[in-house]
Order: C-alpha cells, then sequence, then structure tokens
C-alpha cells in the first residue's frame, strides 16, 4: 500500500522535470548547427570597394561579425569592443570582420564613421552570407579558429568578457 | 533524318528547356511555406513580408534553377538553422509519441476500470449476510431441479 501511495506523485514527477526545463531554457537561444564546421567562404565587396573574402584570413583567428545601422542599442555597445578588440588582437593574429545586413548604405557608412571602425566590412545586399551562415537576427558574431572551423556562435552583443574568455585562448592556438 | 533521331533531338530539347526555365512562382512557395520565417513569430517563409524572407525566397528560386530538389533546398536550411527552421518536424519520434501516449493511457483506464468493477461485484457478494447466501444458493439449486 505503501507503494501506491507514492505512485500518483510518481508519476508526476516527470511532467514537474519537463515544466522545469521548459522554463528554464530560452526559448530565443537555438543552438547553431554550425559550430564544429568549416566556415562557409564568401565573396563580398567592402564599403571601400575591395573585395572581401574569408579566405584572406586563412591561419589566423576570425571574429565574424553581422550587423545593422538600425540594430540599436545591441550594434552600438559592441561597436566598439570590436573596433578595440581589432586594435589590441591583430598582431597576435586576431582578423574582425564585418557583414551589414539589411541596411541601407548611407546609415551603414554614417555607423562606420560613427564608431571609426577600421576593421574590413562589407553589406550583404542579398542576404546571401547571412543565410549561409544561418543568421536570424543582428548583432550575431561567429568565431572562427586558425584552421578555418566555426567554434563558437554569440547571439547579442559582444562582451570584454568574450573576448578573454573565448577569443584569447583560441589566439594561442596553432593553425595545423 | 530518321523519326528516331528527331525524337532525340526533340527529347533533348524538351530537356534543355526544361533545366532553363525559370521555377515557377508555385514551386519557391511551396517550399517557403515549409520553413520558418526566422525573424518573425509564427510565420512561414512563405507568408512573412520581411527582407529575411524575402532574401530566403530568392535563395529558393536560385537553388531551384540550379536543379536542386526540394529536399536537397529544404536540407540546405536545415543545416544552418538547425531543425527548428523546419515547420514540419522531420523526426518520426515526435509524430509517433503521441500516439504511444495516448494507447497507453487508454490502456491504463481500460485495466483500471476492469478491476474497478471486478471489485464492486466482490464487495457486492460479500455484502450478502450468511443467509441471504444461503437462501440464493438454495433457490438456483431449485432452479436446477
Amino acid at each position: 500500500m505503501v507503494a501506491r501511495r507514492w505512485l500518483l506523485p510518481l508519476a508526476a514527477l516527470p511532467i514537474l522535470v519537463l515544466l522545469a526545463y521548459g522554463f528554464r531554457s530560452d526559448p530565443r537561444a537555438i543552438p547553431s548547427p554550425l559550430v564544429g564546421r568549416p566556415a562557409a567562404g564568401f565573396q563580398l565587396t567592402a564599403f571601400d570597394g575591395t573585395p572581401l573574402g574569408l579566405e584572406r584570413f586563412r591561419g589566423q583567428v576570425v571574429l565574424l561579425n553581422f550587423w545593422a545601422s538600425w540594430c540599436y542599442p545591441a550594434c552600438y555597445e559592441e561597436a566598439p569592443i570590436l573596433e578595440a578588440a581589432w586594435r589590441t588582437y591583430r598582431q597576435r593574429g586576431l582578423a574582425v570582420v564585418g557583414v551589414d545586413i539589411q541596411d541601407t548604405e548611407t546609415a551603414a557608412r554614417r555607423f562606420i564613421e560613427q564608431f571609426e571602425l577600421t576593421f574590413p566590412n562589407a553589406p550583404d545586399p542579398t542576404g546571401k552570407v547571412s543565410i549561409d551562415y544561418g543568421v536570424y537576427g543582428v548583432p550575431e558574431t561567429f568565431l572562427i579558429d586558425r584552421r578555418g572551423v566555426v567554434r563558437d556562435k554569440k547571439v547579442g552583443a559582444l562582451t570584454e568578457a568574450y573576448l578573454r574568455e573565448k577569443v584569447e585562448p583560441l589566439l594561442g592556438e596553432t593553425a595545423s | 533524318m530518321s523519326r528516331g533521331a528527331l525524337g532525340l533531338l526533340l527529347a533533348g530539347w524538351l530537356l534543355v528547356a526544361g533545366a532553363a526555365a525559370p521555377p515557377s512562382d508555385e514551386a519557391v512557395a511551396r517550399i517557403a511555406s515549409q520553413l520558418r520565417c526566422v525573424v518573425c513569430q509564427n510565420l512561414s517563409v512563405a507568408d512573412s513580408p520581411s527582407d529575411m524572407a524575402r532574401q530566403m525566397r530568392e535563395v529558393i528560386r536560385e537553388r531551384l534553377a540550379r536543379g536542386e530538389s526540394e529536399e536537397q533546398i529544404l536540407r540546405y536550411f536545415e543545416q544552418r538553422y538547425g531543425p527548428w527552421v523546419r515547420l514540419s518536424p522531420t523526426n518520426w519520434l515526435v509524430w509517433v509519441l503521441p500516439f504511444v501516449g495516448l494507447f497507453a493511457g487508454l490502456g491504463v483506464v481500460l485495466l483500471v476500470a476492469l478491476r474497478w468493477s471486478r471489485r464492486a461485484r466482490e464487495a457486492r457478494l460479500e455484502a450478502l449476510s450468511p443467509a441471504d447466501r444461503e437462501r440464493i444458493r438454495h433457490e438456483l439449486e431449485r432452479l436446477g431441479e
């Protein structure tokens, strides 16, 4: 009879566990299937008119950042951090690459001027590169290692803590 | 020119013409309606007026023009956005589990109902006094004679 008394609470347990899991996880946080896979190559034309492709940065750690000038405040928060990261770590082999999506050229250029961004930046007028990377919002940043493998995807504004914890260790790795 | 050669030429021309024909809006919409618009709430790529969905429809059109099949295109999006992007899940467990749950539940209800009715019958019998039980036995015997 003791067993029967526990039968009902025990039957409710799996449902409670499922609910706890459902309420604790963020429905908007969707893991990228691209992590652990080679980063897709692309060919874009940068705002300064030069060709911009991923191949150019082979052997370097790449922060591939998808942004838009209308993405306020997240893109505005991370722009100075990205520029600082580029200036601080470029000697150690970090490349920061910006891809501007669903934007107008004038607004995008104004954004670049406002934050005095010096890392390579290109518009993606057809959206093909962002779709190839499974981007569903801005900002999203992909961390690519020296072997060209996607190691992480960061949704939302990039932080200094992210640079320390995720980017720095990759700079110490070798390409082979 | 023989009739066979003419037929072959016609077949070849049809093949080339078929491959070169731009994909129809219906074909694009059929695939787009199976994909979740990634920047919307509960809208398919076919129904969303957003820039992102428009660009995704353009990618579908280009891939169709390149001769890719519906499944190949759906898989292309799935590999980038995850299984979440497909509006109808490809995991068969999702389709089967509700029915397994339903039948298991019905089974449990049936078992419990059977047990209840058996217990109710036994309880009715136990409720009889020894005199009543003796009387029933007697009456049944008389019926049998």
